[in-house]
Order: structure tokens, then C-alpha cells, then sequence
């Protein structure tokens, strides 16, 4: 049985296209103060860090947790580096996390970054390799083809992602960390968006971002001492799967599935949406709601897209399983702090700390990313009690 | 703590060129073997796998994702990945085991260095902004420090030609290894110059390979009926960055990590360090206090081999193969990544 843990300290950047106000240090450096300040801690309090990203080529700094050191004040310290794709910035949390549920360390501090302006990530997901096909599709040219499956499944309405889209700004709306500030979003502006990879128009995809996110986990007896409300965490769960094989079902993977029911049976979850207060799952393209909203076990297969339009996942509309407040990585993606940002904004959710994105009286709630063809996944669910 | 059994380990050969061999041809042998060894079918016999690479070193985002295709991934695993050394994969595992989430953990570490020029690709993962645009590279940097070394008297060229020395002997009973033979310091001496004051034979060759480890409970080891040996220590820290603050002529970091694995509880036989650079072995072996009744890379170490992002779990393979060899009770396995021993993990692992 894992030792009890907590979140008691979350920071975080503003999101934006181009943080040239600081260096990559600079920006890690500013969401690890905050999550510091935000725990009423100092860096002598901190045992280990661990730091995540997505691949090294989208700032062309091979393993940087090596240059990161000193502005992360790990010198003499253990420090780890996660990568796990998209999904790294759970997987991170998640390997930070162990670090204290393993009885190994009282209160590590974890953070994950993007600084995608250092570099371009369509072209660093994109070098030719050999022995494969050259896909220059970028993640969008990728999933559209699932998605397009989807809505032959599901026989969803064409406008549930456009629904999506403005749902997730209006929310992002109320975040001022949120990247994007669209509060007079309307449907009829997403549908006239420029369609960039069919069905997905531009205002369906998520941003390019600059970012960090850095939460302090501590152990029971310390986390019990913290000045503020701690996010207990109640489950964690990881799955892979391969990106291809034969029979793979890609709009409803398997590992999505299995990880989802590792992590509600460890918070005794039996019916996701009735005893969830929120989550913050990773959409990082319009149609992913719905699609998760099946996966995850929200909704019936096929009938996830009913849920969106019936408001069931918006705060706007008072839906009773708000679905990304923060407005999710449809409003900001620094792409390796994405999946962190779920997990952390889950966490201020229960923490009642969320400002004006708040789910009221939120108790329990789940963090959600995934990476590389929708085959990476890892959950956790943290909550006001300890269980 | 619970105590974590090495239950078994394999390298492939490092060569300087698999050639067309990809990620998951490097894995899938090491794979096939540690299976074997542990009497198991595949990654869906352990609770957890961790694997660690370097997507720079074929020189694509998400290199490690072709891994998982050499895993029999169906139905889905428990499975993560560290843009590290596998000997970090190794520690995440570990911590895995203790909070009670898998009883057994599948790690594996692989590198094809061969496709681009290893120096001047690592001189990219240091800071951007100050030094990567210098293009320093890891031989130079490495000189550096071996010239501070032997300017204040710390060691000698002989000292590092007799690491060469012994290193190649060494290997010489390795199978794996990429540089054997009969050299003795006098030859080393003998060699011209390459970056002052390192000799070509004072440099890790380029290599390419994998290796991979299964790890379990004790429980799980007996269950398995397999020999195994016990992980009793492990921990690892990182220096500073700035190059000028550090002493390079000492690693405080691995007599740190040492103290935190309990290296000073018992007396160490054998010690398998990562010192790619023949004055690093030197420094490592003062920082970790060993002395004469240690014998310092049986193996050759990397200098005789150097699998990027393997050897660190390989060197912790090497420590588990003597002990069930029955010719060491307790030896001390060092890893260590970026510039001149920034950051160091030291294991210590002990006949059951």
C-alpha cells in the first residue's frame, strides 16, 4: 500500500505565444517560486526535483534538466528528467509522486516546461526517419483521420467540436493564466475558422505555448502541517500501448481505457461522473472531448458528443461534471507542462483555490493527459480528504 | 524499506556501427535474453517497465516510442520513460516496488550513437544561451578537466595511461566489449597527443547497443526460483551547471550519492564506475573511498564500451553478474550523465 501524499504548493506561468522575457531557466525558475510561495515553503525544504518535457527538439537542449540544475536549486540534490510524449507532464507528477507515496523522500518539488518559441515543434516532430514513412502532418494531420472515424461512429452532430471549442475558451475565459482570451467567443466564430486538417478548423486546435507548471508533493505528517488546504492524492494510474498494431482500436484505446479503471478503482470511483466533482482532461483538439468523455467512461460508446451538447461538462451552462475550467489545453499548450497542468489544476480545484474557474464545493477530481499516437496515458484523482 | 532483487541483466555487443539495425532490433536480443533468464515470457510477466534514451542520438522526437514496439505491448502495461541513463529508469522502478504498485520491473536502456558525432551532440544539452553556441564538446570539456587535474598534482599521465591499461586487459574477458587487448601504460604513453592532454585511448569509444534488467521483490525472486542478488542502496545527486563554481578535481555529488546508499556500511569487492574518460575513473574512485581490496571495472568499463544511456544500468548489471558469479559479495555500481561527472548515481548491491 503507497504512503499517503499531497499536493500543498501549485505555480504557474502566464501562457502566452512568446515568454521572450525570460530564459528557459527563468521561466522554470518563476512556476517553481510560485508553487514555493504557494506551499509557504523554501528551497531548503525541497529533497528532489523532477522535471519533465516533451521531446528535447522542441527547445534543441538535449536532457536539460543538466542546465537546469541551478535555477531549479537542486545542486547536491537528486534530480530526475521524465519524457513520456504528451503525456509527460502527468507521467511527471506521477513519478514525483512516488518519490513520496514510496517513503523515500518527505516533499519533492516537481515541474514540467514548453518554451516552444525556442523552437518549432512541427518541424522537431517531423525529421524524416529511416525505415519509416515521412509523416509531415504534424499531431493535427494525425488525429484527424481518428476523429473523422469518430463522428462515422458516432453519428454525432458535425458541430459538437465547434461546441467544444468555444466551451473550453469561455472557461479559458475566466483563467487569466489562460494562454487564449476569447470571452465573446460564439460557435458561428469557430465554424468560420479556416479549416486546417478536416474536420479540425483552427479555432478547434490548441495553441503553441510558452509555459511552466511546478506543484510541491509532501507526505502526510507534512502535508497535514500546510498552510493551505492539500490536494490528497487518491489514485494514480499509467498505461502504453504501441502505436500500431493489428486490430488497434485508435478512437477508443485500450490503454486509455485499463488506466482509467486502475486509477478509479485506487478512489473508489464507480461511476465517474456521478461521483467526480470536475476534471481536467487533455483536449488538445476540439473532438477529443466527446471521444474522451467514452474512454474514460463518462458517457456510454457513442454517446460522449451528447454530453458536451446537452452542457454537461460546461460551467457557463452549470453542467454537473465540468469538464477542463481552466480552460484546458484548448486555451493554453506549453506541451510538456500540459499534461502537468491538468493534473494541477484538478488539484486547485479540491483545493477550492481555482479564482473565478472554481467548480463549487469540488471534492474530487481527476487530472488526465495522454502522448504519441493516443497510446500514452497517465491519471490521477486527488481529493479534500484523504479517502 | 523493501528490499529490491536483481533478478536479470544483459548487454549486447558494443560495436562502433549496428548499421541499419533499429531501436527495436538493439532491444528486442537483451529483451529475448533477461526473459529467458528470469524463467518469464515477456513485458507482460512484470508489474512495471521503465525504459531510458536519448532522442538525439538518432536524431528524432520520440526515438524511445519505437522502443515500446519491441515490448508485446497488448494488452496495454504499466510503462514509463526517462530522457536519461536506464539507471535512472532503474531508480524509477525501484520507487515503484516500494509504494507497493508492481512486485517486478522490466528496465532497458539502448543508444545508436553511431549516426551522428557523439561529442558535438552533447555539447548541446549545455546551457543554450552561454555555452551550447560555443560548441563545446564533451572531449573538450573533459580535457579540461583532466588538465586541472595534472596541474595541481592530483594525478599523472601515467596514472590515466594505467586506466587505459587496465581497462583494455580487462575487457580482454569481456565479450561484449568494443576495445581489448594486451596495452600496457608505456603504449598508452607512447600515443600521440588528441585534445591535450587526453589520448585518443583516454576517450570512450563510440558505441552502439542496449541492455536491459529485470528487478522484483524477494518474494517474487524465490517465487521465480531464480538466482538473484539484492539492490541494498541507491541514490543519486546533481552539481551545479556553472563548470567554474565546481571542483572539477573531486565529485561531490557521487560521495554524496555514495553516503546516501550506504557505500560505508561493508566492504566493497568489486566497483563498476562510468568514467568515460580514463582521469575520471580516478576522480570517481577517491570520491567513493575505495581502495586496493576493490577491483575498479572487471569489465573493462566504458572506456572499453560506451552504450549511451545504457552503460549506467549496465554498470549495476556488471556488479549483479560478479555477485552471482560468486566473485564478490558487495560492490558499488557508479552512472553518470552531463559535462565532467555533473550528476552521479551510485547502487550498491550485495549477495542475497
Amino acid at each position: 500500500m503507497a504512503n499517503l501524499a499531497a499536493v500543498v504548493g501549485i505555480g504557474q506561468t502566464s501562457y502566452t505565444t512568446k515568454r521572450d522575457d525570460v530564459s528557459i531557466a527563468g521561466l522554470v525558475r518563476e512556476a517553481a517560486v510560485n508553487a514555493l510561495q504557494d506551499a509557504d515553503l523554501t528551497w531548503d525544504d525541497i529533497d528532489a526535483v523532477i522535471i519533465g518535457k516533451a521531446p528535447d527538439m522542441f527547445e534543441g537542449v538535449i536532457m536539460p534538466e543538466i542546465y537546469l540544475t541551478d535555477a531549479l536549486g537542486c545542486n547536491g540534490k537528486p534530480m530526475m528528467r521524465v519524457h513520456t510524449a504528451g503525456s509527460v507532464g502527468g507521467s511527471t507528477a506521477l513519478v514525483a509522486a512516488s518519490h513520496v507515496q514510496s517513503g523515500t523522500f518527505k516533499r519533492v518539488l516537481t515541474v514540467a516546461f514548453e518554451k516552444q518559441s525556442e523552437s518549432n515543434a512541427m518541424w522537431a516532430l517531423s525529421t524524416p526517419q529511416p525505415f519509416s514513412t515521412h509523416l509531415n502532418a504534424g499531431a493535427g494531420g494525425y488525429f484527424a483521420p481518428i476523429i473523422r472515424e469518430y463522428m462515422r461512429r458516432s453519428e454525432a452532430p458535425y458541430d459538437v467540436g465547434i461546441k467544444v471549442a468555444m466551451k473550453d475558451r469561455l472557461h479559458g475565459a475566466r483563467n487569466p493564466l489562460a494562454h487564449l482570451q476569447k470571452p465573446d467567443i460564439t460557435m458561428k466564430e469557430v465554424e468560420e475558422s479556416f479549416m486546417l486538417w478536416d474536420p479540425i478548423r483552427f479555432l478547434e486546435a490548441c495553441p503553441s505555448s510558452d509555459g511552466a507548471c511546478a506543484m510541491v508533493i509532501a507526505n502526510e505528517e507534512l502535508a497535514d502541517q500546510a498552510t493551505k488546504p492539500p490536494a490528497w492524492i487518491r489514485g494514480v494510474a499509467m498505461r502504453s500501448e504501441p502505436t500500431m498494431y493489428a486490430g488497434r482500436e485508435e478512437v477508443n484505446p485500450q490503454a486509455g481505457k485499463d488506466c482509467a479503471a486502475d486509477v478509479y478503482k485506487q478512489a473508489g470511483i464507480v461511476d465517474p461522473r456521478r461521483d467526480l466533482d470536475c476534471a481536467e482532461v487533455y483536449v488538445p483538439f476540439s473532438w477529443y472531448e466527446p471521444m474522451w468523455l467514452e474512454n474514460l467512461g463518462f458517457a456510454p460508446e457513442g454517446e460522449g458528443w451528447k454530453l458536451t451538447m446537452e452542457g454537461a461538462t460546461s460551467l457557463d451552462e452549470g453542467g454537473d461534471i465540468p469538464w477542463n475550467p481552466s480552460g484546458g489545453v484548448l486555451s493554453s499548450n506549453p506541451i510538456g507542462a500540459s499534461g502537468m497542468i491538468r493534473f494541477a489544476e484538478a488539484a486547485r480545484q479540491v483545493r477550492g483555490d481555482a479564482g473565478a474557474h472554481q467548480v463549487e464545493g469540488a471534492k474530487l477530481a481527476m487530472g488526465h493527459a495522454y502522448g504519441g499516437g493516443a497510446q500514452f496515458f497517465a491519471m490521477w484523482v486527488v481529493g479534500a480528504e484523504k479517502g | 524499506m523493501k528490499d529490491i532483487a536483481i533478478v536479470a541483466y544483459n548487454q549486447s555487443k558494443a560495436v562502433s556501427d549496428v548499421g541499419p539495425c533499429n531501436e527495436v532490433e538493439l532491444i528486442m536480443p537483451v529483451l529475448a535474453e533477461v526473459f529467458s533468464q528470469a524463467g518469464i515470457n515477456n513485458a507482460q510477466d512484470v508489474d512495471f517497465v521503465c525504459s531510458g534514451s536519448c532522442d538525439y542520438l538518432q536524431g528524432a522526437a520520440f526515438a524511445f516510442v519505437a522502443g515500446v514496439d519491441a515490448l508485446g505491448a497488448v494488452p496495454p502495461i504499466k510503462e514509463s520513460h526517462v530522457e536519461m541513463d536506464a539507471a535512472w529508469a532503474l531508480y524509477e522502478s525501484m520507487l515503484k516496488i516500494r509504494m507497493g504498485h508492481a512486485d517486478s520491473a522490466l528496465i532497458y536502456g539502448f543508444g545508436k550513437s553511431s549516426p551522428g558525432e557523439l561529442p558535438i551532440v552533447l555539447s548541446q544539452q549545455l546551457d543554450p544561451y552561454y555555452l551550447a553556441p560555443l560548441w563545446v564538446d564533451t572531449i573538450a570539456l573533459a580535457a579540461m578537466q583532466a588538465r586541472m587535474l595534472l596541474d595541481q598534482g592530483k594525478i599523472s599521465e601515467r596514472d590515466m595511461a594505467e586506466v587505459v591499461s587496465r581497462s583494455r586487459r580487462n575487457a580482454r574477458n569481456n565479450p561484449n566489449a568494443q576495445l581489448a587487448g594486451d596495452v600496457s601504460p608505456e603504449d598508452v604513453l607512447a600515443q600521440p597527443s588528441y585534445v591535450s592532454p587526453l589520448r585518443k585511448a583516454d576517450c570512450p569509444p563510440v558505441s552502439d547497443g542496449a541492455s536491459a534488467m529485470i528487478i522484483c521483490t524477494v518474494e517474487k525472486a524465490k517465487s521465480w526460483g531464480v538466482p538473484y542478488a539484492v539492490i541494498s542502496g541507491i541514490d543519486h545527486r546533481i552539481e551545479s551547471h556553472n563548470m567554474g563554481m565546481r571542483d572539477l578535481t573531486d565529485s561531490v555529488s557521487t560521495r554524496l550519492a555514495a553516503e546516501g546508499a550506504g557505500l560505508g556500511d561493508g566492504p566493497v569487492d568489486v566497483a563498476e564506475l562510468y568514467a568515460p574518460f580514463s582521469h575520471q575513473e580516478i576522480v570517481l574512485t577517491r570520491a567513493l573511498g575505495l581502495g586496493k581490496e576493490t577491483n575498479i571495472n572487471p569489465s573493462g568499463g566504458v572506456l572499453a564500451g560506451n552504450l549511451m544511456m545504457a552503460s549506467g544500468l549496465s554498470r549495476i548489471g556488471e556488479v549483479f553478474n560478479r555477485i552471482i558469479a560468486g566473485d564478490a559479495g558487495r560492490g558499488v555500481a557508479h552512472a553518470t550523465s552531463g559535462p565532467c561527472l555533473q550528476h552521479n548515481l551510485v547502487t550498491v548491491v550485495e549477495k542475497a
